[in-house]
């Protein structure tokens, strides 16, 4: 059943794709082929595939560290543009530095710009008991506006003609590319491995284990004697640090120099990215290639069909959702009727409501 | 109510042929059963031998496999609780279905199928409360109510709908024993007015005392059918386990070793609203000794368990001393790396996480016996570890791999209670150690336990089974209000001492008796 619930998600996006595209005055048949048939036609969109999934993957494996503990970081868009700002400010200090080596630099400094600024909501949680939900997600709409800030004035190329961007960075700073004539480059390697290392850690590790116990059973890690607030931190950690690095990926690779906006929301996307993969290493690389998919689909629907730039975010949300309810719906069974309260053993005992256990 | 005391004619209720197939499992195996109107019927058994089932099944919750109900002479099928309900059926859990924050009216409200008027209905919470000698006040918050109190209210809301069977789930695995007499009182006053009962329990001496007739299961299946009045209790037990209960292993004169948890003085206010304040408490527990908390539960044992396991950290360190160190200040984990073990009382969600398998439960506390190396964890180790509990405490599970939550709430205790003893602690402290266990595993448990005695361990037991803590217990302490009175030899104490402190929190007019005990300074000034 735990599978069961993505893929029935993912059909359901498809079909309501059937019911808006003719909403829309679209065939839906030329629709949905421009949206999911199209983009994948040929070399050039499968690079351009695992090239949107390697961000998306980077960071729903930092993300479900956390979300396997309970620890809610919302704010992965934030943490990614910090990690930009971090590492594309090292591009530029380094600039004509002709060294392989300041890439090594630039991810470092990204993921420790990551992770900075996922310690804030660290801090306030296990200090202030601030809810983390609420804290790293106005975070992600701050940081664009310090990255802004840099691009529109201390940072702006002098040769931009007062386009709000840094300079291009140097090539030796950039991921070499994979694939000549596409933009697949080897961030997806390091997304790879911060996968591979995320499995070992979630699945191998007795800190792994005893993030799992956090998240299942909170009263069961505190018998245990397993710091609840080192869970906080290691989830936010975790997360921020794989979004700097994703963030470091955009602008060390597709992007290659700072401007305003430096993600299309995969902060955000991964989070979704990372429940329809159930949190799991395999699962995530599947979901992190249909959400690519996605993106690629708005794309190709907004150039073919003129369709708003929005139905992208539509559809991901429509996933989600689905994905939601359909866990809901694994577990609970709707009665319709008059409520009732019924008398019931204390272990059932809940307040009546329209969803009963079907157990 | 409508019918006269028991006679030999139509049953109320009559089972024939009832039987509950689980895939691992057969529950219930041909049962036969009979109860007359106004008979007092005892449903003994262990742990798993079916009891649960089978009144789940009189009650609508579970349906059989195969087996016919009768109520009153005509075949019945009971699809549900409101089924049963409407029937004249009405069912007392072991574990209350009570609202915290609401009153009593409003939660017998919820639990009516046809609430009708509030204010008649809070008089005739009254009326039915004062008819059976059951006082509770309709309008008090439940919170505010003692255990005993919350009780009554289910036995109220029951009553409201006039049944004519009514089945009681191990009512007095909650009371103290000064508040088992009135209940008694009740069951028969209901009983003479011809409603039948239904009364499961596994305390010989109640059913002895209380009923009419017995049916004792073993095994899913009838193993006899008997005059409790007249039988010995070793005669019941017999037929409950299935063979001659070994006689009681009186603990020998203790050998003392050093005090290896001492509390002095410690007093916190509760964390919570419905907390309690824990006031002055002294305690102290030497090596090879186990000492008893008795009381019933909500006087502040929680609280206390909390901070003695370091769930609940103290900011002063002097004020508990663990195996010669101030520890006030540490938590669970460095508590356990002296050697403390610990037994919580509840098992699912705190003992044990729910969904996990037993090998990865064994980790939870285990994982210093050589289960983790180099920051990654051995999961043949969890696995052998937890195999090794299930042999050894008869733990009844599909495998080290079966998730905690599939097993039955006594044979969870059982793998609990087995890690937390197979950690070879120097200091053990277990709640409710055989709560709900079988009473061949109970044995084992206690066994256990006074093995560890023997080999130097300190133990405390916080238990509301007296019974339990007379047999295995070196010096017993009674909770009460947030107050621990001196650990009393037991050898020097009876059942009706520690009853009479344990009933000091529920009546204030005793307390004044009680807190003069209290102050009695045997235990303030340890070796």
């Amino acid at each position: 059943m735990a599978l069961a619930s993505p893929v029935a998600a993912a059909l359901a996006t498809g079909a309501v794709g059937l019911v808006v595209f003719p909403l829309l005055g679209r065939s839906p048949l030329a629709a949905l082929h421009a949206f999911f048939v199209a983009p994948l036609a040929t070399r050039n969109g499968l690079a351009e595939l695992v090239l949107k999934a390697s961000p998306l993957m980077t960071i729903a494996t930092g993300l479900a560290v956390g979300f396997r503990a309970s620890v809610w970081n919302i704010g992965a868009e934030g943490q990614l543009v910090v990690g930009a700002i971090c590492g594309g400010g090292l591009a530029l200090y380094f600039e004509g530095a002709e060294t392989r080596w300041v890439l090594v630099l630039m991810l470092m400094a990204g993921a420790l710009g990551g992770m900075a600024w996922a310690a804030i909501p660290a801090l306030l949680r296990t200090w202030g008991h601030a809810s983390e939900i609420l804290v790293s997600l106005m975070l992600a709409y701050v940081a664009p506006l310090l990255l802004s800030y840099l691009v529109h004035g201390p940072w702006r190329d002098p040769q931009g003609y007062n386009f709000p961007q840094s300079k291009l960075f140097d090539d030796a700073f950039l991921f070499p590319i994979l694939v000549p004539g596409t933009r697949l480059n080897a961030s997806v390697l390091l997304a790879l491995a911060v996968v591979g290392l995320g499995w070992l850690v979630m699945g191998r590790s007795f800190l792994g284990y005893q993030m799992r116990v956090t998240g299942l059973a909170e009263a069961a890690a505190r018998y245990a004697g397993f710091p609840t607030a080192r869970a906080v931190w290691v989830g936010l950690l975790a997360g921020g640090a794989a979004a700097g690095l994703a963030g470091v990926g955009e602008v060390a690779g597709p992007i290659g120099q700072l401007t305003p906006s430096v993600s299309p929301g995969y902060g955000f996307a991964a989070i979704i990215v990372a429940f329809v993969g159930r949190l799991s290493a395999p699962g995530i690389v599947l979901a992190s290639l249909l959400m690519s998919w996605l993106y690629l689909g708005g794309e190709s629907a907004q150039i073919r069909l003129a369709l708003p730039s929005a139905i992208t975010g539509l559809f991901q949300g429509l996933l989600l959702s689905f994905l939601l309810a359909g866990d809901v719906l694994v577990s609970y069974r709707v009665r319709l009727g008059r409520v009732r309260a019924a008398h019931r053993p204390a272990a059932e005992a809940r307040p009546a409501g329209v969803c009963q256990v079907d157990a | 109510m409508s019918d006269g005391p028991a006679s030999g004619g139509v049953p109320r209720l009559e089972l024939r042929g009832i039987r509950k197939a689980y895939p691992t499992v057969v529950a219930n195996d041909g049962i036969d059963l009979a109860v007359q109107p106004g008979e007092i019927h005892a449903i003994l058994g262990e742990n798993g031998a079916g009891k649960s089932t089978l009144v789940k099944i009189v009650y609508g919750l579970i349906q059989p496999d195969a087996g016919e109900i009768r109520w009153e002479g005509r075949p019945v099928e009971i699809t549900g609780p409101p089924a049963a309900r409407r029937l004249g059926i009405g069912m007392v859990f072991q574990y209350f279905s009570l609202f915290e924050t609401l009153t009593v009216a409003e939660n017998v409200v919820l639990a009516l199928d046809d609430p009708g008027d509030r204010t008649a209905l809070a008089r005739r919470i009254s009326e039915v409360s004062a008819r059976y000698g059951l006082p509770v006040d309709p309008m008090r918050p439940v919170h505010s109510l003692s255990v005993g109190e919350r009780q009554r209210v289910e036995i109220v809301r029951c009553l409201l709908g006039a049944p004519r069977l009514l089945i009681m789930d191990e009512p007095t695995s909650v009371l103290t024993p000064q508040a088992v007499a009135p209940l008694f009182e009740t069951l028969r006053r209901l009983a003479a007015e011809g409603c039948s009962i239904l009364y499961i329990s596994h305390k010989l001496d109640e059913i002895r005392g209380l009923c009419h007739r017995a049916t004792v299961l073993r095994a899913g299946r009838v193993a006899g059918r008997v005059d409790p009045r007249v039988e010995t209790a070793s005669a019941l037990a017999r037929l409950m386990v299935g063979a001659e209960l070994t006689a009681r292993e009186r603990p020998a004169e203790a050998v003392r070793g050093e005090p290896r948890l001492v509390v002095a003085g410690l007093s916190r206010p509760a964390a919570d609203p419905f907390g309690v304040d824990l006031l002055d408490i002294h305690l102290t527990v030497h090596a090879g000794e186990i000492v008893g908390v008795a009381g019933v539960s909500g006087n502040g044992q929680q609280e206390l368990l909390a901070i003695l396991s370091g769930e609940a950290p103290l900011a002063e360190a002097a004020s508990i001393r663990m195996l010669g160190v101030d520890v006030g200040r540490f938590g669970p984990a460095r508590r356990r790396r002296l050697g403390l073990a610990f037994v919580p009382e509840e098992r699912l969600g705190r003992g044990a996480v729910p969904i996990m398998s037993l090998a990865d439960n064994a980790l939870l506390t285990a994982h210093r016996r050589g289960m983790v190396r180099l920051g990654f964890t051995r999961p043949g180790r969890a696995r052998s570890f937890a195999r090794g509990l299930i042999a050894r405490f008869g733990v009844r599970a599909a495998g080290p791999e079966a998730p905690a939550r599939s097993l039955s709430g006594g044979n969870l205790q059982k793998f609990i209670v087995g890690r937390e003893i197979a950690q070879e602690p120097r200091l053990l402290i277990v709640a409710q150690p055989t709560w709900g266990v079988d009473v061949a595993a109970a044995l084992r448990v206690r066994r256990a336990l006074l093995a560890l005695r023997r080999a130097g361990v300190a133990v405390l037991v916080v238990s509301e089974d007296l019974e339990e803590l007379f047999e295995i217990c070196d010096r017993i302490a009674v909770m009460a209000r947030g107050r621990l009175s001196p650990a009393r030899p037991t050898r020097e104490t009876s059942v009706e001492e520690i009853g009479l402190l344990m009933s000091g929190a529920a009546s204030p007019s005793e307390d004044g008796a009680g807190s003069r005990r209290r102050e009695d300074p045997a235990v303030a000034a340890p070796a």
